[in-house]
């Protein structure tokens, strides 16, 4: 009797194919290229505003162009639905919070995590003068 | 009680005859409250006793009989019939290596399992015979799910990062080390830090959380692996700022 095991490949390329669970997650990572574009978008805003305020108009209107506003109206949905839910989610598995015996139910940590959420944002449209 | 023929479509897999794996049919007829194991073993018993793979308890305790089942991997003592379709595909364990039909080779996670040292390590002396180390039900309570682990490997089956990486650690193994760094008895932290820390290690998990949605024991690996990239970044700065803080 000898051993020979069969080892079933995998492929590198095609294997989040493999059920639902791994194609939501690659749904997620490639938040990524989402978050590229924004870096460079934020490179780009800020070597207009250095450059000139003529090239910083010429920045600002471009960002208000229809297409460009749908863009962005739709980044925002893939982030909200492929980033901000599920991680806000996961963040009681990452810091979960025990007092004395009992470990405080996910649901506080999930609900501080919007509440946190809102206030940042109220801050910013605030700070950005739209409230 | 009612029965139902269920087709079940198992692989095979012969080292001595086979080039490759592949399927052969049987029809099972099942009672309503059979799980896929019963209906394995009534192939077993009555129609082809050349089938080959690992069961024992029957209960969800020896953690030995998970397989895929329609793809998913999970105890086939858990899995009722009842919630399946009428044609069910079982194939072994995704990840491993195929010792012979619905077997798999498990030597690489008992391995990495010994790697992590899954064990109080003690730095003191150890203690007097008639003492003993005590915990508080608070301290037991910080890794009490942990234990719960089965080592029945579904977990390594469900993970992405092990099937394309075969020297990542993965969830069983990394759980472990984090049940015993967890442990307030324990005082082997920096033992397990260079395993752990290291590439192969936590760093490797990119968090999909298959591992926790098939553990049939809910211990949540995923979060264990979370925990300790917490634990590893403020250990690094800890050391960074020079607050030697080993307090395991």
């Amino acid at each position: 009797m000898s051993r020979q095991p069969y080892i079933r490949p995998m492929s590198t390329t095609t294997w989040y194919m493999r059920n639902g669970r791994y194609k939501v997650y690659v749904l997620r990572e490639l938040t990524s290229f989402l978050v590229m574009f924004y870096s460079f978008l934020m490179i780009f805003g800020l070597a207009a505003l250095a450059a000139s305020p003529e090239r910083w108009n010429a920045f600002l209107a471009s960002q208000q162009s229809t297409a460009m506003i749908i863009f962005h109206g739709l980044a925002l949905l893939y982030f909200l639905f492929f980033q901000t839910f599920p991680w806000f989610k996961l963040a009681p598995k990452a810091m979960p919070v025990q007092v004395g015996e009992k470990k405080l139910p996910d649901s506080y940590i999930i609900i501080g995590h919007y509440v946190a959420w809102a206030v940042v944002s109220i801050f910013i449209f605030w700070l950005v003068g739209v409230i | 009680m009612r029965t139902r023929q269920l087709e079940l479509e198992i692989m095979r897999y012969d080292p001595e005859k086979d080039k490759a794996p592949w399927f052969q049919n049987y029809t099972v007829p099942c009672l309503e409250d059979w799980v896929i194991l019963d209906a394995i073993n009534y192939v077993k018993d009555n129609l082809d006793t050349t089938l080959a793979y690992r069961w024992s308890c029957h209960m969800m305790v020896c953690g030995s009989c998970g397989m895929m089942i329609n793809g998913e991997p999970s105890l086939t003592c858990k899995t009722f019939i009842r919630d399946l379709p009428d044609k069910v595909r079982i194939e072994p364990l995704e990840n491993f290596p195929i010792e012979r039909d619905l077997v798999v080779v498990l030597d690489d996670v008992i391995q990495k399992l010994y790697q992590v040292q899954p064990y109080i390590i003690r730095k003191d002396d150890p203690p007097a015979k008639d003492k003993e180390y005590i915990q508080t039900p608070a301290a037991l309570a910080k890794f009490k799910q942990l234990t719960m682990c089965i080592n029945c490997m579904i977990c390594y089956s469900a993970c992405p990062q092990y099937g394309l990486n075969k020297k990542f650690i993965g969830p069983a193994a990394l759980t472990m080390a984090h049940r015993y760094n967890r442990d307030s008895r324990d005082q082997g932290k920096s033992d397990r830090l260079n395993i752990l820390a290291d590439h192969d290690g936590v760093w490797d998990c990119s968090f999909v959380g298959a591992c926790s949605e098939v553990c049939p024991k809910h211990v949540d690996p995923a979060a264990a692996i979370q925990q300790m990239k917490v634990d590893g970044a403020l250990e690094f700065w800890k050391q960074k700022m020079g607050i030697t803080g080993d307090k395991s």
